[in-house]
């Protein structure tokens, strides 16, 4: 149970209180246990880490702090030591032991548990140094590291709340939202709509009871960037939603977090426990007279109500069918009441602009992209993760400075970025800098962050036909052009696909996506035909190459691939053979080291034998 | 006792119809689906249409009508795993299961559902059994991954 | 009092009216299948798509749901307009290819079959408009049916596809329904609503001996309006 802070004062001293015990704790480990990491087996090391420094009479000497996302997803399990912040990855629990009596006991490096430079092969010992991170401006992700997100204390120690004191002490609301307008913070969601307007239109809108809202439905697939920072620092996303409400008037305010993300859920409803205990939330939040309340509720499982007024709906209990926009959500929002929404990651900045001032935060980024964004890179790059980058960084600087370049030593593709309400960007298109203006006009968008890397084993007309599959399912289904659209764009890939294409396909295809742009009711449906559009604009000899010559030069159509042996390379090991569900290959006799045979006819492309094989035996056409 | 059970979850939240996709997901905690009793009662005592309560838990996919498996079988069709070729990997489990999306075993032991994105996208295809995640799925890897769960 | 213009024609309107009900005070023909005067703008078929203008942007909106502004410029027939119509027309015809009143719609913009591959095609009614179900909502108030499921598998049920309990038989539903999909017959002393999976005994009239209306629903308007008990005991044209 935490003691309410009834004064600025009573936070300042809890504040000194807190950093001067963080800066006494000389031995620290922070040991990742973001969503990502839990594949790895996270929690087994974190275990390990509790166990062997209990076995060794040094749970009170070393500071052993459970820490969201770090970002390097790729390299998961994480530890960083500090002193120094030695970046340890890949771990094992074998490590663990090592670990301690190595490192923490006698101050040496484990170099084989070190990253090691792809380029130079050099290993690389603090995570300073690591190419990944050097290149980032982690103002927002960054404090990830630092700081255990269920407790408040901690983020206490780093700073937290002291933006929330100084604007209910030293600004006025009008003042707080002038802030906001000055430092040119645009909307993180994908919309990018300028907050500080968005806030000043819903507090000045008619009414006397106005909502604040938390979008934390991050439904494009592929972008988990919200929940990275959802999870890992949840209080700062709550002080900047408290801010908010003082600065827009709100005395309730509501954070949707998506079903699919119990991390985040769980993390969020520790936060909002602790601050309310704090006394940062509840009536008279540290004495200045401001009550404010916070709910959380969770999705059911529908894309489509990460758009606001379907999100919006489903609190008010409905389905999540938007509605016509032409009344702004800021007048008529949640019950008919003034709303604003922001996004997980915009309400995240609002501290750091309320700290350190708009000035400031309009250093960063490019003009009129102020600050910095979070991305979900992702795909076949070799540092997968999420990266915090200042607006205006080239997509080449992204994905080969900070990602490593691509997997395998393949060929660049394209960049999809935007989720499925935006398009894939090809390699002409590598220098483009990278903010909503940019992104937009070359006919995709930043959305919430996805930004997935394609290689030449990806065929472009197989991701069009992904994402309308996705946005078919997705659709409320309300209005004719979207539901219906949708799904004859999906039959026409489909057929595509398989070797059905007929010349006038793309024509058609672009005829259907000029209605959904202007007809559809809401933006899934009026962003549906990017995927599409961006691919036949950059990549229109896969479509004809399909269509015309019924092959995908990618490899990837089932219909119009074939799997065949590479007989130089196969020695009959026969492990294909087991992994083959039809029969369909025959070994040629044990031991006599002749290549196994594949029968086309019996063939089902499903893969296993790729999958399968170590040798590389397997070849797709 | 269905009553209790369904009142319990209505009275933790105050009755408030907004809260109605809440109440319907603690009510599907308590018995892996949504009975179909459950929902007249709740809509009953909320003074909520019924038709208005079968619109949404047909609408939103966290809702099941069908009793669930033992054992959920979460597949990631997010782009991030779909660029590294989750479709092979859901090919696989449909066929190692016999069940397509969103059906049940008839032994009951498992439920296939398809999730997009579950914020695994470094170590994709990923798939959650359970709650737990495993990450860089294959193909060859399905069998002995479905044998570990009773 | 706001001024605007439709097609050329300088129009007088009140605030908060939409273009939709502007252009039909003044006798201009915006094609609907989704609205209906008595219940609130939907905005789901899209038919009733304008191009409005304003400072100095183009924008396609539903006239059924945009609120008139000062200077606000409309067409409802530019070619942006009508491209916008006949593609919404021809995936109407694509899903309901045999509807009477679909096809008729379609051959008006001069589609008489649409771009999409015939085994594609469907045989529907049913244009998932909503009228249905918004009718039976917002003026009978039973809510007996509603739209269920998401996206392509939409549809207009009642509740876990049984009969529907709270229906009263008024039969708003059908004559509301713009395609003819709702399924009606008065058999005898029956009313079916097919669709619905329900049957009503029909009331019979003391003069004529005419059934006229269903039990089930003279006992919902009496009870809801506290009338007495004989009340509808004769038919209206008895009265």
């Amino acid at each position: 149970m935490l003691n309410r802070l009834c004064s600025r004062k009573e936070l300042e001293v809890l504040q000194k209180g807190l950093v001067s015990r963080m800066q006494s704790e000389k031995l620290r480990i922070a040991v990742c246990n973001g969503t990502a990491c839990h594949p790895y087996g996270c929690v087994k090391i974190i275990e390990a880490f509790k166990t062997e420094l209990a076995k060794q009479g040094l749970e009170n000497k070393v500071d052993l702090k459970i820490t969201g996302c770090h970002g390097l997803c790729e390299r998961g399990p994480i530890a960083v030591i500090r002193p120094g912040d030695i970046f340890y990855q890949q771990l094992k629990v074998e490590d663990v032991p090592e670990i301690i009596s190595k490192t923490i006991v006698n101050g040496n490096i484990i170099d084989r548990l070190l990253y090691a430079d792809p380029a130079t092969g050099k290993k690389l010992v603090y995570q300073r140094e690591i190419p990944f991170y050097r290149k980032q401006q982690r103002l927002i992700f960054g404090s990830n590291c630092e700081i255990d997100p269920t407790s408040a204390e901690d983020y206490i120690a780093i700073g937290g709340y002291t933006a929330l004191a100084k604007a209910l002490f030293e600004m006025t609301p009008e003042q707080i939202i002038d802030e906001i307008k000055h430092s040119g913070l645009r909307g993180r969601g994908g919309g990018g709509f300028p907050t500080g307007i968005k806030w000043e239109s819903c507090r000045n809108a008619p009414g006397d009871i106005r909502y604040v809202i938390v979008n934390a439905d991050e439904g494009d697939p592929g972008a988990y960037a919200n929940e990275g920072l959802l999870t890992g620092n949840p209080h700062s996303v709550l002080e900047g939603l408290i801010i908010g409400a003082y600065a827009i008037g709100a005395r309730e305010g509501y954070v949707y977090v998506r079903n699919e993300y119990p991390l985040a859920l769980a993390n969020i409803t520790t936060a909002i426990e602790q601050a309310e205990q704090l006394g940062f939330l509840g009536n008279n939040i540290l004495g200045s007279g401001f009550d404010f309340d916070v709910r959380i509720t969770r999705g059911g499982g529908a894309f489509v109500c990460g758009e606001s007024t379907a999100l919006m709906a489903s609190l008010e209990g409905k389905v999540g069918e938007p509605r016509a926009k032409y009344v702004h959500t800021v007048e008529k929002g949640l019950w008919d009441r003034p709303s604003d929404l922001n996004n997980v990651e915009t309400w995240a900045n609002v501290p750091l602009i309320i700290n350190k001032g708009a000035d400031w935060y309009q250093t960063i980024g490019s003009e009129g992209n102020e600050g910095t964004k979070i991305f979900s890179l992702t795909g076949k790059v070799n540092n997968t993760g999420l990266v915090e980058v200042p607006m205006g960084i080239t997509l080449r600087e992204i994905i080969y400075d900070i990602g490593g370049g691509i997997k395998g030593g393949k060929k660049f593709k394209a960049v999809q970025t935007g989720g499925p309400s935006g398009g894939c960007l090809p390699e002409s298109l590598l220098d483009l800098p990278v903010d909503f203006d940019e992104l937009t006009k070359a006919g995709s968008m930043m959305g919430s962050g996805g930004m997935i890397v394609m290689d030449e084993g990806n065929c472009m007309v197989d991701v069009a036909k992904y994402f309308l599959t996705f946005l078919e399912e997705e659709s409320c289904g309300k209005c004719v052009p979207c539901r219906e659209g949708i799904k004859r764009m999906r039959q026409i890939l489909n057929d595509i696909t398989e070797g059905k294409g007929e010349e006038k396909d793309i024509d058609l295809l672009e005829q259907i996506s000029a209605t959904l742009i202007d007809s559809s009711l809401c933006a899934l449906g009026t962003s549906a035909p990017n995927p599409v559009l961006t691919t036949i604009r950059y990549f229109r000899d896969e479509y004809e190459a399909h269509i015309k010559e019924k092959r995908c030069p990618a490899g990837v159509c089932k219909a119009l691939i074939r799997y065949y042996i590479i007989e130089e390379k196969c020695p009959g090991c026969g492990l294909c053979v087991k992994a083959c569900p039809e029969g369909a290959i025959t070994s040629m006799g044990k031991g006599k080291k002749k290549p196994v045979v594949l029968d086309e006819s019996k063939c089902i492309k499903c893969g296993a034998c790729y999958d399968v094989c170590r040798l590389g035996a397997i070849g797709i056409e | 006792m269905m009553d209790e059970k369904v009142i319990a979850v209505i009275n933790k939240y105050n009755g408030d119809k907004g809260q109605l996709i809440s109440i319907l997901q603690d009510i599907q905690a308590e018995y892996y689906y949504l009975p179909k009793e459950a929902l007249v009662q709740a809509s009953e005592a909320m003074d909520i249409p019924l038709s208005h309560v079968y619109s949404l838990v047909t609408f939103f996919k966290a809702f099941s009508l069908e009793p669930r498996g033992k054992h959920l079988v979460s597949v990631c069709l997010g782009t991030a795993c779909h660029v590294r070729g989750v479709a092979r990997v859901l090919d696989k489990i449909e066929r190692s299961l016999d069940i397509g999306r969103g059906e049940t075993t008839k032994d009951h032991k498992f439920t296939l559902e398809t999730v997009n994105c579950m914020g695994c996208c470094a170590v994709g295809p990923a798939v959650k059994i359970d709650g737990e995640y495993f990450g860089q799925m294959s193909t060859d890897k399905v069998d002995p991954l479905l044998a570990k769960f009773e | 009092m706001i001024t605007l213009s439709i097609d050329g024609r300088e129009l007088k309107a009140e605030k908060g009216q939409t273009i939709l009900q502007v252009a039909s005070e003044n006798g201009i023909d915006i094609p609907t299948l989704c609205y209906h005067e008595a219940l609130e703008p939907y905005g789901a078929c899209r038919l009733c798509v304008v191009e409005i203008f304003k400072g100095g942007r183009s924008r396609v909106v539903a006239s059924c749901l945009y609120p008139v502004e000062e200077g606000l410029e409309v067409k409802t027939s530019s070619p942006r307009v009508l491209d916008n119509r006949k593609m919404i027309l021809e995936l109407l015809l694509a899903r309901c290819c045999k509807n009477k009143v679909i096809q008729e719609l379609a051959a008006q913009m001069g589609i008489e079959q649409p771009s999409f591959k015939p085994e594609y095609l469907e045989d529907n009614d049913c244009i998932l408009c909503g009228l249905c179900v918004r009718a039976c909502e917002q003026v009978v108030g039973v809510s007996a049916i509603s739209l269920v499921n998401r996206g392509i598998t939409k549809e207009v049920a009642p509740p876990f596809f049984e009969a529907a309990t709270a229906c009263i038989g008024c039969g708003s539903c059908y004559y509301v329904c713009p395609t003819g999909a709702i399924k009606m017959e008065d058999k005898g002393d029956t009313r079916i609503i097919h669709n619905w999976k329900v049957e009503f005994k029909l009331k019979k009239c003391k003069v004529c001996g005419n059934y006229w209306a269903p039990e089930k629903q003279l006992d919902y308007i009496r009870d809801k309006l506290h009338l007495p008990e004989e009340f509808f005991d004769v038919c209206p044209d008895c009265k």
